[in-house]
């Protein structure tokens, strides 16, 4: 059961072939067994999960099953969930149950989904390795000496070991698709208003979107067409409306215009993964895609623009934790100033402590036009870039990270890690969809090939990727701790 | 533009952010990294570029001025580290 897509898990769930119930067991004894060593889990919630699963087999017997009732999938620890933790990996937040679903979690529950808990992240979603959480690094399922990617390690760990078939991550500058393609999954950032943000804790709200993480594109595009949509408790949701994800998948791809930014296959590329992005561009080309090169000159600014425009964004978010309403109170405080600098000095871990004083300090009185204005300005020419580049072609291409997944303890500082982030960084300053896909090895570990598209064009984007994975077996590769069956 | 220690102190305030000497030195070294990373924006010509702070570049939809929440305030305050009488408690603010 571990080894199966969504899709074949409905298919088995509406043959009887096991119920619901059977599958949540089959899969909480699998976290039990295998999580101790991963650690993709923050919080495993076996109660609630068994009670799903006994209402959405009721559901089947009395004949009102939809498409997603009765599957399992968890949550990065970023959604809140009412009456379960939601740490956002964080010692702030160690201490909070939520009293309020998010709106994608409201949405899943209605669906009928089982979810199983709540996955591993790097503190408040700022990190690309995972190793910045409270609750302890995450192991990738292929490699135990690598990280998993971050910030939704723990989220696309759990799938890559088969301990759950499908997750919600979020991307604020590449934290679905990066680990996505460090644990050989599929993941999908949506276009930046997508998804309801509502109950999503926040990092950088104008860059902040969730999305599915899975086996398969076409998973993606079922769980995708449950979350989005407009919600009036989120003014940056677009009031447009959601079609069937799937009704494109199997359409073909001949005279589908793909272009490669010289830029992404540059310098810091590593030559094992460029060349397994290469070849899954020539497969394009086998199902009658055309390829050019294409421009986007203001590439190496993304990085730059980002550590501004995030950190800014996150320390004006991140004020709400005060040490009064929720979250981290220090023991015994003198006065206020005392509870707020100690409860925050205690809550927050290194890197978030480095966001805030980067952002407050770019906010501050006499450097704001010169940064916080100035890279306003560059992400509106980095935008262009992208609008530009679809003019001429249908969707981008390229590596979705320079490297395979690197050691764990190996960025140590943190600029080094930053640079990571290249490829998907721009991505979310633009507001535009992009997907990740497994697309071969480079030193034993996944290579995601990521593909981008204008703003709205998920539906497109999850075609390109389905198309990929009818022509190709990369995404059904397991690492060999998943082949373990119980 | 070069960091000083005063400047990170000076965030560290503004952000009610308890640090220690040496943690403000440590963080002087690192974002004295980033904002050399960072400054590589001063080395484009943004002249006329309007800023842009959202990627859809919507407007803000108003809606009637109705209530449309109810009083949740019980089921908020029970994560709050203290309350009484439905007030949340701080130090002594004013002797």
């Amino acid at each position: 059961m571990h080894d199966k897509t969504l899709t074949e898990l409905a298919a088995s769930l509406a043959a009887g072939e096991f119920s619901s119930r059977e599958l949540t067991e089959s899969l909480l004894a699998r976290i039990e067994r295998l999580d101790g060593e991963i650690n993709s889990f923050i919080t495993v919630t076996p109660e609630q999960a068994l009670a799903a699963a006994d209402a959405a087999d009721a559901a089947r017997a009395r004949g009102e099953a939809g498409p997603l009732t009765g599957l399992p999938l968890a949550l990065k620890d970023i959604f809140c969930t009412t009456g379960v933790k939601t740490s956002a990996g964080s010692r702030m937040l160690d201490n909070f149950v939520a009293p309020y679903d998010a709106t994608v979690v409201e949405k899943l529950n209605a669906a009928g989904t089982v979810s199983l808990g709540k996955t591993n992240m790097d503190e408040f979603a700022m990190g690309s390795s995972n190793e910045n959480s409270f609750f302890g690094p995450v192991k990738n399922p292929w490699d135990g000496a690598a990280v998993p990617g971050g910030s939704s390690g723990g989220s696309a760990a759990a799938v890559a070991a088969g301990l759950v078939p499908a997750t919600m991550g979020t991307d604020t500058g590449g934290s679905i698709r990066q680990p996505a393609a460090f644990c050989g999954i599929t993941g999908l950032k949506p276009t930046y208003g997508r998804v309801s943000r509502y109950g999503i804790i926040a990092y950088a709200s104008s860059l902040d979107q969730a999305g599915p993480m899975a086996r398969t594109a076409e998973d993606c595009a079922h769980l995708l067409g449950a979350i989005a949509g407009h919600d009036l408790r989120d003014s940056t949701s677009v009031a447009r409306g959601v079609p069937d994800y799937t009704a494109e998948l199997d359409a073909p791809l001949a005279g589908l215009k793909i272009g490669l930014p010289k830029e992404y296959f540059g310098e810091g590329l590593d030559p094992e993964v460029e060349s397994a992005v290469r070849e899954a561009i020539r497969v394009y080309e086998s199902l009658g895609a055309t390829v050019r090169e294409v421009s986007l000159p203001h590439t190496h600014f993304a990085i730059p623009a980002y550590y501004v425009i995030a950190p800014a964004e996150a320390s004006s978010n991140l004020a709400r934790y005060d040490g009064v309403r929720f979250g981290h109170r220090c023991e015994a405080p003198t006065d206020l100033t005392d509870l707020y600098l100690r409860s925050r000095a205690e809550g927050f871990g290194e890197e978030v402590k480095r966001r805030i004083l980067m952002g407050t300090h770019t906010l501050s009185e006499g450097f704001f036009d010169a940064y916080y204005k100035k890279a306003q300005q560059v992400r509106r020419l980095i935008r262009q870039d992208f609008l530009d580049a679809f003019d001429e072609v249908d969707v981008l291409m390229g590596p979705a990270s320079p490297t395979p997944a690197f050691d764990l303890g190996a960025k140590k500082d943190p600029v080094s890690m930053y640079l990571q982030d290249i490829y998907t960084i721009a991505i979310n300053l633009a507001g535009i969809p992009g997907i990740s896909v497994p697309a071969g090895f480079a030193g034993g570990r996944p290579v995601g090939l990521q593909i981008l598209g204008t703003h709205f064009a998920e539906a497109r984007l999850l075609n390109v990727a389905h198309q990929f994975q009818q022509a190709t077996g990369w995404h059904l590769r397991r690492p060999a701790l998943a082949e373990e069956s119980l | 533009m070069a960091l000083e220690h005063a400047d990170v102190l000076r965030a560290a305030h503004l952000a009610r952010l308890g640090l220690n000497d040496d943690e403000a030195a440590h963080y002087l070294d690192d974002l004295g990294r980033i904002l050399a990373m960072v400054d590589q924006l001063q080395t484009l010509d943004t002249e006329g570029v309007a800023p842009l702070a959202h990627p859809l570049e919507t407007t803000q939809r108003l809606r009637a001025d109705e209530v449309t929440e109810p009083d949740q305030r019980e089921t908020f305050q029970r994560c709050a580290p203290a309350v009484e009488q439905g007030l949340y408690l701080v130090p002594r603010v004013v002797e």
